[in-house]
């Protein structure tokens, strides 16, 4: 659009005239495809300047359904579904039995403050990003690992757009977009009544702009980490609205209180442990609308009172000319991220591994990256897996689990929550085929355990 | 519209002192062309507070009057041409030329209005603000109308 407007020949002197001091002005910006992603990959991206839009770019990709395909898988591996028909599932996790929970939830209605809202809601439906929820939790019980689970019930129910799982001892946590919520839980239940207990508020509505609470638990169990995202693109909705988001939270299992643990990540959308080292790490969903290839999202490496940026500047200390008033204070002490994912490609799952069931993947982080939705070329609709050496990336990202867009551009689904199961497959879930992706050896090297 | 016509039309023969010619010469669509201004005045205004306070909902303000002079402005479009096709006026094509300009830089500026942040208004909404207005006075500094009667006086 921007390109038509800059290349239009007026002959009128005087409309030239004003042509040209629009263009001045900044209105116009001709390079609107992005580049190889593979130049945001790693420690180093490449950062263009960046680019201001009339309308910016968007380039959807439509659903189709998966009929008889399935995603793809490198050689030596096999993918399966391990459910099918379920209603928008965004998250898993697996129970220590091996029980694994699908979390089914979408996000809460987004309010119209602007002509553009409305615009994007469209822009939504046309993906399939407005698909209707459960907001509730299934349980898959899959005993002897061959991808047909014998038992599926209705978890949870009744819940309020859930995104986190951690379970603790007995006590299960939920986070809801609102708040954490304790319930009580037995081994091999497969239906939880009792009612939760609330542990904590969270930033909810009435804008709740970016609404998953990823959450994990601390190792001893003593505190929960709860990825809060922001609660506008870039401060849109005004910095009132930002209270306490765009951080990860550190909340004490015991009284509820919180700290905020890191500030300025956009968008934390999962929260692992590094196995070698025992740090946090999160994925974060970065800026739109200043480029194809800005900003890069990340995997980071998450550190105590850490600040990463959002809304000032990005990978460090590169500032946004849309934020104002700026904070050069705070932008003086921005971290810049570990590992840049390239740009759009939205990670919303991250499951650090460790083991020797995924053939060559021994160490590192797979990424579930749900797709873009704002650049052209589309980057993203994949699971890639991240290389770790003495607790660090070690190497660029490679792809394992392709196939969820087509070569017309059609998506058959598109990964959200990852999770690695008791027998050390990767479980993927899809929120556009609204199935739950097993992925495993297809020679095992020892026999899968089969479950007592 | 055409009822309102009527009436004018049929009012002037009760009091019995205007020809009706008279009547015709007054153009539909110049009702409608303070509305397109206000509207864009207003925004004007809510980008000059939008700049000095950095409050986002002066942005909003703005971008929602600029959306609305736009509605306006097809609605002055309209009833202008059925001026010029069934009432005999002709374009005054100055202010024509003018109007169309600050409408096309009021289209573009409701893009930049949709943008996330400052530089939705700052610098290049609010230079977008001040030219549309500028434009808009200057059309109708001499009359609300964009055509005058075929056969009357300029």
């Amino acid at each position: 659009m921007t390109c038509v407007l800059k290349s239009a020949h007026i002959t009128k002197s005087r409309v030239a005239a004003v042509i040209a001091a629009v263009a001045a002005l900044g209105l116009t910006g001709c390079d609107d495809t992005g580049g190889d992603p593979r130049r945001q990959i790693g420690a180093n991206p490449v950062l263009p300047a960046v680019q201001q839009y009339l309308v910016p770019p968007i380039q959807i990709a439509r659903p189709e359904p998966w009929g008889h395909d399935t995603p793809k898988v490198p050689d030596g591996f096999k993918v399966q579904a391990l459910a099918t028909g379920l209603e928008h599932p965004r998250s898993l996790y697996v129970l220590p039995n091996g029980d694994v929970l699908v979390i089914e939830s979408n996000g809460p209605k987004a309010p119209v403050f602007r002509p553009k809202d409305i615009i994007t809601g469209w822009v939504q439906w046309f993906a399939g990003a407005k698909a209707p929820d459960a907001n509730q939790i299934t349980l898959l019980r899959d005993t002897n690992g061959d991808s047909v689970p014998e038992v599926r019930t209705v978890f949870l129910d009744h819940l309020n757009s859930p995104f986190g799982v951690a379970l603790v001892g007995h006590d299960l946590y939920v986070a809801n977009t609102d708040a954490i919520l304790r319930y009580p839980y037995e081994d091999g239940q497969t239906t939880i009544t009792a009612p939760g207990t609330k542990l904590t508020d969270l930033p909810g509505g009435p804008i709740d702009h970016h609404w998953t609470k990823s959450l994990v638990a601390s190792p001893d169990g003593s505190k929960l980490y709860v990825g809060v995202g922001s609660n506008s693109n870039i401060t849109e909705n005004g910095l009132q609205a930002e209270y306490e988001r765009a951080a990860i939270w550190e909340v004490d299992r015991a009284t509820g209180a919180h700290r905020i643990y890191a500030s300025g990540v956009r968008n934390p959308t999962g929260l692992q442990w590094e196995p070698e080292t025992g740090k946090l790490w999160a994925i974060a969903n970065e800026r739109d609308e200043i480029g194809p290839d800005l900003v890069p999202d990340y995997l980071t490496s998450v550190q105590d009172g850490g600040f990463y940026g959002w809304p000032y500047s990005y990978y460090g200390q590169h500032l946004d000319p849309r934020v104002k008033p700026q904070r050069p204070d705070l932008v003086a002490k921005a971290i810049v991220p570990d590992y840049a994912l390239s740009s759009h490609v939205a990670p919303l799952g991250l499951a650090m591994y460790r083991g020797n069931e995924l053939g060559k993947y021994r160490s590192g982080a797979f990424v579930g990256e749900h797709g873009s939705w704002d650049r052209s070329p589309l980057n993203g609709y994949k699971v890639v897996f991240v290389p770790f050496s003495g607790g660090k990336p070690s190497g660029p990202a490679e792809d394992v689990v392709t196939g969820f867009l087509d070569a017309n551009n059609r998506t058959h689904g598109r990964p959200v929550g990852l999770a690695v199961d008791r027998t050390g497959a990767l479980l993927i879930a899809d929120d556009v085929g609204n199935r739950v992706w097993r992925v495993s050896s297809a020679h095992p090297a020892s026999a899968s355990k089969p479950a007592s | 519209m055409n009822h309102i016509a009527a009436i004018r039309t049929t009012a002037p023969l009760s009091l019995g002192s205007q020809p009706i010619a008279r009547t015709a010469r007054t153009a539909v669509h110049r009702m409608l062309t303070p509305f397109s201004v206000a509207y864009l005045t207003a925004a004007l205004v809510t980008d000059l507070a939008y700049w000095r306070t950095a409050e986002i909902m002066w942005e909003r303000f703005s971008v929602w009057l600029i959306a609305g002079g736009l509605i306006m402005t097809a609605f002055v479009a309209v009833a202008a041409v059925i001026d010029l096709a069934f009432r005999k006026h002709r374009a005054n094509w100055t202010r024509v030329l003018c109007f169309a300009i600050a409408v096309l830089l009021s289209l573009l500026n409701v893009l930049v209005h949709s943008r996330d942040g400052y530089t939705a208004v700052v610098p290049t909404g609010v230079t977008l603000s001040v030219i549309a207005v500028v434009l808009m006075a200057f059309t109708f500094s001499t009359g609300w109308a964009l055509t005058y009667p075929a056969h009357g006086a300029r």
